[in-house]
């Protein structure tokens, strides 16, 4: 096992630092308490080529392997995780499921698009009663002619404000369809932007399907395989949420422990107090347990493997580290972690978002749960 | 053992629940958006006496007792922190210490209007340099012929930029420091050389004021000394004392709404053709949380019976707030992964909860804090000191 970074993927690392330092940290504060959508981050993002991360560069992508494309995440996530999270949902959710699963024509109308960053990617799955039951959909897909006509709701689309391109998962005739949608179709509504106690710098919208039609061309992969392009999908979007999970877990490790180291009180700084001592110790384990869990994910993804059940247990592991280690150091920051003139907070507001977005806890815990019983012959039911 | 409510206690928590639902709750949300203290709560809460809920009727308070004010803040607190954090430093900080340590005269001049609303109290006592190290603070008192000038500032003051009067703590001998260097001092607010420099922005609790203030040849005359001078430490602490314990009630009212969110919601969501209360983890998360709910319980009015009967409470106070914080927090985090995405939005009221119960944690002295003072008297019994 070679556990370094290789040359290349040092070298992105520094570059994707300078980026995070100059272009998301100066805002980051503000957007979050504008809850801007950093329309001009994402701008200068492209121009690096982060919009078309690990798209080939047919497509003008930057052909980036997944561990890079998960550097970036964690590096963008020190400064924003709402910037981590919405190139991710743009990447993970709609780019590579183009990638793997489109047409030439589909790959050569959408994804120089996307790499330019001028259409941005939003996933449409998630309904109001298909939530962590997402299989449970009620859009309807409904064949008519050479067209399809999409009805329905759907809700938390992460990116919805900013999207030109929709990847809309619906019930079709033999199964659930996925279908590529451009925003300016008619009976496409993107509707109310949730207000959320984190990421409050990415759009979640609802989306409203009256009588939308497609053609049948736009259909990704083939009928009924709807789930065939989700879920990996899916599985793509748990890595880069805990990757995303770790940036801010280690970015709030460095915080609190620039604090302790000057904030002097009972005489000494309180990094001299072996309480203080601890809880830094502990969220350092935790960070450095996130690490390979999250890369051996990436890495999986760049060997072509399945990354089902290490996706949830990296997603899993991350949202609660995220979570933890938020926690704690807001609490090594006292009242000053409790300001929104300090960085903590939000992190912390940030960090327990990851607890639903990209799937709940539970139900990847369902899913390690069966991969746990996989070889005893018995099937766990929900 | 009884552990029955006595029947006026019970009168008097059905009385608080019922003005809870009615004034407090349709202003939870908009006073959070709004960033603006309830100033109309403060006074119907006054108007209803119970903003002097524990202190005697002598003083124009409601006579209820510590028990009675438990139940006041606990009533509260299920419904709105914001709230809790208001009555707490106004009964609990600002007006408690004039109840111990004033004098009649300063008890009828400022807590019996404090006791009835008519004004409303803070407590002054952090700096930038004296947050957990208390002792450490900078704000100075000369004695100058009859009076007091002070000079110097505190900082996340709750109420601080509306109150009427304040218990300023400043030092009166340097070379003392907090054993008889230190005085407690009843200042009016719209005294000259007083000053309300700056809110702060919080992340919860936004119905209140965190204010920073500023005393510049602030003039205090003598009979507003509180106490003894060179004694204001022992008043402040016996304060903080009684407030960590109404503030682990605030607590126990927020973490059994907690519990009971998570319950309706669970009860009534349908995931996978069934409700969520069918799922064994949703399943463990609700009893773990009803569990310590009960503990929680337990503990608080214990202490508050105890505080009643006048039995010493120092240790146990810090544990009802300690573990008080600690389960409101595990019970509003476990309310919204259960409520799942809807937890997340600002457009239901959990994620307010959420962002509200974080501060009990650190305010009224941190959880660490906590554990400083329950280690240490533990080891005080072996004869064995610990610094903090």
């Amino acid at each position: 096992m070679d556990f370094a970074l290789n040359e290349e993927q040092r070298m992105f690392l520094t570059m994707f630092g300078d980026f995070a330092t100059k272009e998301v940290a100066p805002q980051a504060e503000e957007a979050d308490h504008q809850e801007d959508l950093y329309e001009d981050v994402l701008r200068k993002a492209a121009e690096q080529g982060f919009l078309g991360a690990t798209l080939p560069d047919a497509y003008d992508g930057a052909e980036l392997d997944h561990v890079s494309y998960v550097l970036l995440l964690e590096t963008l996530a020190r400064e924003s995780a709402s910037v981590a999270v919405a190139l991710a949902a743009h990447v993970s959710l709609v780019a590579m499921s183009i990638l793997e699963h489109g047409s030439d024509e589909q790959k050569e109308t959408w994804l120089p698009a996307m790499s330019a960053g001028e259409v941005i990617g939003a996933l449409a799955l998630t309904e109001p009663d298909a939530g962590s039951d997402s299989a449970a959909l009620q859009t309807r897909a409904t064949p008519d002619g050479d067209e399809v006509v999409l009805d329905g709701v759907k809700t938390w689309v992460t990116n919805g404000e900013i999207a030109g391109l929709f990847l809309i998962v619906a019930q079709g005739p033999d199964g659930a369809d996925a279908f590529l949608v451009p925003r300016d179709t008619p009976g496409l509504i993107v509707g109310y932007r949730e207000p959320t106690l984190g990421l409050r710098s990415v759009a979640f919208n609802t989306l409203y399907l009256e009588k939308c039609r497609v053609a049948q061309t736009a259909r990704l992969g083939g009928a009924g395989e709807g789930f065939v392009v989700a879920q990996p999908a899916w599985d793509r979007f748990a890595v880069a949420m805990a990757a995303t999970g770790l940036g801010l877990a280690a970015a709030s490790v460095d915080l609190a422990a620039q604090f302790a180291a000057e904030r002097v009180q009972f005489g000494v700084p309180i990094a001299q107090k072996q309480a203080i001592q601890q809880y830094m110790a502990e969220a350092f384990v935790q960070v450095e347990g996130l690490r390979y869990p999250v890369y051996r994910a990436a890495w999986l993804i760049d060997q072509g493997k399945d990354v089902d059940v290490p996706a949830s247990a990296a997603k899993h592991l991350g949202a609660g580290i995220a979570r933890g280690v938020t926690n704690r150091m807001l609490q090594v920051m006292g009242g000053y972690g409790y300001m929104e003139d300090y960085p903590m907070a939000r992190k912390y507001r940030d960090a327990r978002m990851l607890g639903v977005v990209g799937g709940s806890t539970e139900m990847h815990a369902h899913r390690i749960a069966c991969e746990v019983f996989a070889g005893q012959d018995i099937e766990i039911a929900p | 053992m009884d552990f029955t409510f006595a029947p006026e206690h019970v009168a008097l928590r059905r009385m608080i629940r019922e003005f809870a639902q009615a004034e407090v709750v349709p202003l939870a949300m908009e006073i959070d958006r709004e960033h603006r203290v309830p100033q109309e709560t403060m006074r119907k809460l006054g108007e209803m006496g119970l903003l002097g809920v524990c202190f005697p009727q002598e003083y124009g308070g409601m006579g209820a007792g510590e028990i009675g004010y438990c139940i006041l803040m606990e009533e509260l607190g299920r419904v709105c922190t914001s709230t809790t954090t208001n009555v707490g430093a106004h009964i609990g900080i600002g007006a408690m210490v004039i109840y111990l340590d004033g004098n009649e005269e300063q008890k009828k001049r400022y807590l019996t209007p404090l006791a009835r609303g008519e004004k409303i109290a803070a407590f002054g006592l952090t700096e930038p340099n004296a947050g957990s190290d208390a002792a450490a603070i900078r704000t100075r008192a000369v004695r100058e012929g009859d009076s007091w000038i002070l000079d110097g500032g505190k900082v996340f003051i709750t109420n601080g930029g509306y109150a009427d009067i304040i218990t300023v703590m400043a030092v009166t001998d340097p070379a003392l420091g907090a054993r008889g260097g230190v005085t407690a001092f009843i200042v009016e607010t719209d005294w000259e050389g007083f000053q309300v420099a700056r809110e702060e922005d919080k992340m919860g609790i936004r119905g209140t004021s965190t204010a920073e203030l500023v005393f510049e040849e602030l003039r205090v005359p003598q009979e507003n000394v509180l106490g003894k001078v060179g004694e204001g430490f022992v008043s402040f602490m016996k304060s903080l004392d009684m407030g960590r314990l109404t503030l682990g009630a605030a607590c126990l009212g927020g973490a059994q709404a907690s519990l009971e969110w998570a319950v309706r919601w669970a009860g009534t969501r349908k995931q996978f053709g069934a409700e969520l209360a069918h799922k064994q983890s949703i399943q463990w998360m609700i009893a773990n949380v009803a569990t310590e709910v009960e503990a929680l319980r337990s503990l608080v009015y214990r202490v508050g019976w105890m505080v009643d009967m006048g039995q010493p409470f120092t240790q146990l106070a810090a544990m009802c707030k300690l573990y008080g914080s600690e389960v409101a927090s595990r019970a509003v985090d476990t309310a919204l992964q259960i409520h799942g995405g809807l937890g997340l939005s600002r457009d239901f009221p959990l994620e307010l909860a959420f962002r509200d119960a974080r501060i009990a944690e650190i305010f009224e002295g941190t959880n660490e804090v906590q554990r400083i003072v329950i280690a240490s008297n533990i080891f005080r019994e072996r004869g064995v000191r610990i610094r903090p």
